[in-house]
């Protein structure tokens, strides 16, 4: 079918959610009180704000991943000629992987993959 | 034997002696999405049900036997009783983005539909960069969870978005890199000429030990990408009630629950697509008897065979091991997975190039 079928299978996946949440709406009936609205919290009535501060952990993940996924969009062409150009690709890769792998230790050694 | 792609040949021109070619187009994508929707629906039903009778199977006990012969209509009264109930905005919550967000994951599971090989000629789009197509909108998923944890105005759902954020994101590299593996050896990024490539033995077969080592890591990776037990801290119902779906009721719910199901299935394609030869059947390099003997089984039946081989593998898992704590995960993939598919690549790349797979 060729490229047409993402706008297909976007579409698809609108009129799927749209129809059956709409349905959902039709058939329920929908009650009102002050108490619903609030967010869950197993029953006690939340302190502080609720969008709170977050481990900085998470920061740092994200930002290491973003190295090793911009290396492997390098990766992808490379796989697919590799078998082709033969010796030469392995060189490459290999000096490629021990500049990587060396950032890789620094981030270890700076303990930026250790959870705090 | 009636092949796929003769149905589709001759519906086309039957179309096409009715109406001129643009309408012959809008209808064919119609009756495509039709097919879509109703492949998802189907299989939404029978994987929740087929995980509460695995689930029930490894805990000795029955599972869902109420409704329907052995129980075999629980995942559609389930429907019902999520059709009918109300999904419901908390007060403080981003309404746009909390509405949006399960439109963002089904649309992500639909579109991860296109490049799969159901059966032979059986494809949606028959894309020449499929398994980069297949990483690219993978990774989308994650907004959709990011975005329902950060709008729903809960601390729960907002630790639960954190933490799957931070484990999607970086088990996506080892996915990525196990995946390369068969690339390389393939040498094509086509999920159709890596299937035709393994006419004479599956990749798992013919890779020795590196194969099946980012077959491992594979379905590591994407156990924890879906966010399945062991690695389901986006909503471990013991800490954070239900993760970044806390908020969510109703049909919302539902189609959270759906679009993850479908990830799961998926996933599997894709892992029985590079691994184990899609709708390859089972062959063994030159014994042309049993080559044609093993063709005598439909295609189809060998794609949905090894993709439900593999879910129920990911099914066993999650009533095997117990849960992980995030630092030990993060640990995981980053002291060993990716070290080791990193390593692993170069072994295959030495195999590939020397010629030493079969």
């Amino acid at each position: 079918m060729g490229a047409t079928s993402m706008i297909v299978l976007i579409l698809a996946a609108l009129t799927f959610s749209t129809i059956a949440i709409l349905i959902a709406k039709i058939v329920t009936k929908a009650t009102t009180n002050p108490q619903k609205g609030e967010p869950y919290e197993c029953g006690i009535p939340t302190k502080g704000k609720t969008w709170t501060q977050l481990n900085v952990g998470y920061y740092l993940f994200a930002l290491i991943f973003l190295i090793f996924d911009v290396e492997l969009v390098f990766l992808f062409p490379w796989a697919v000629v590799a078998k082709q150009v033969g010796w030469m690709a392995l060189v490459e890769i290999v000096i490629f992987f021990f500049i990587l792998f060396m950032g890789f230790l620094y981030a270890h050694k700076k303990g930026a993959l250790k959870w705090v | 034997m009636l092949s796929f792609s003769d149905i589709s040949k001759f519906i086309d021109s039957w179309l096409r002696d009715i109406f001129n070619p643009t309408w012959t187009m809008v209808i064919e994508m119609m009756i495509a999405g039709v097919c879509v929707i109703g492949l998802f629906a189907v299989l939404g039903l029978v994987l929740v049900l087929m995980e509460r009778k695995v689930a029930a199977w490894i805990q000795i006990r029955l599972g869902p036997n109420r409704v329907g012969p052995k129980g075999m209509l629980q995942s559609l009264a389930d429907t019902v009783k999520l059709l009918v109930k109300e999904g419901m905005t908390p007060d403080g919550a981003d309404k746009f983005l909390f509405n949006f967000a399960p439109f963002i994951a089904m649309m992500v599971a639909m579109l991860l539909m296109a490049p799969i090989a159901f059966a032979k000629d059986f494809q949606l789009w028959d894309m020449n960069i499929g398994v980069l197509y297949f990483s690219a909108i993978s990774s989308i998923m994650v907004i959709s969870i990011l975005m329902a944890g950060w709008a729903s105005n809960n601390k729960y759902s907002l630790m639960g978005a954190m933490r799957s954020g931070a484990q999607i994101v970086s088990y996506e590299l080892s996915a990525g890199l196990s995946i390369l593996a068969i690339v390389v050896l393939s040498g094509s990024l086509n999920l159709n000429d890596i299937i035709l490539s393994q006419a004479d033995g599956w990749w798992i077969f013919k890779g020795h030990i590196p194969v099946i080592i980012s077959f491992i890591i594979f379905i590591i990776a994407v156990t924890a990408e879906t966010n399945r037990a062991p690695f389901d801290l986006a909503e471990a119902e013991s800490e954070l009630t239900a993760g970044f779906h806390t908020e969510y009721s109703g049909m919302k719910f539902a189609l959270f629950f759906l679009a993850e199901y479908i990830n799961v299935f998926i996933v599997c394609a894709i892992g029985a697509t590079l691994f184990l030869g899609g709708w390859m059947p089972f062959h063994i390099g030159h014994w042309d008897a049993f080559n044609h003997v093993m063709d005598y089984i439909p295609s189809s039946v060998w794609f949905f065979g090894k993709t439900f081989f593999l879910i129920f593998l990911i099914m066993w898992f999650r009533w095997t091991f117990p849960r992980l704590r995030i630092d030990q995960l993060l640990n995981l993939e980053w002291r060993f997975l990716l070290p080791i598919s990193m390593f692993n690549i170069l072994l295959v790349t030495l195999m590939a190039i020397l010629g030493w797979h079969f």
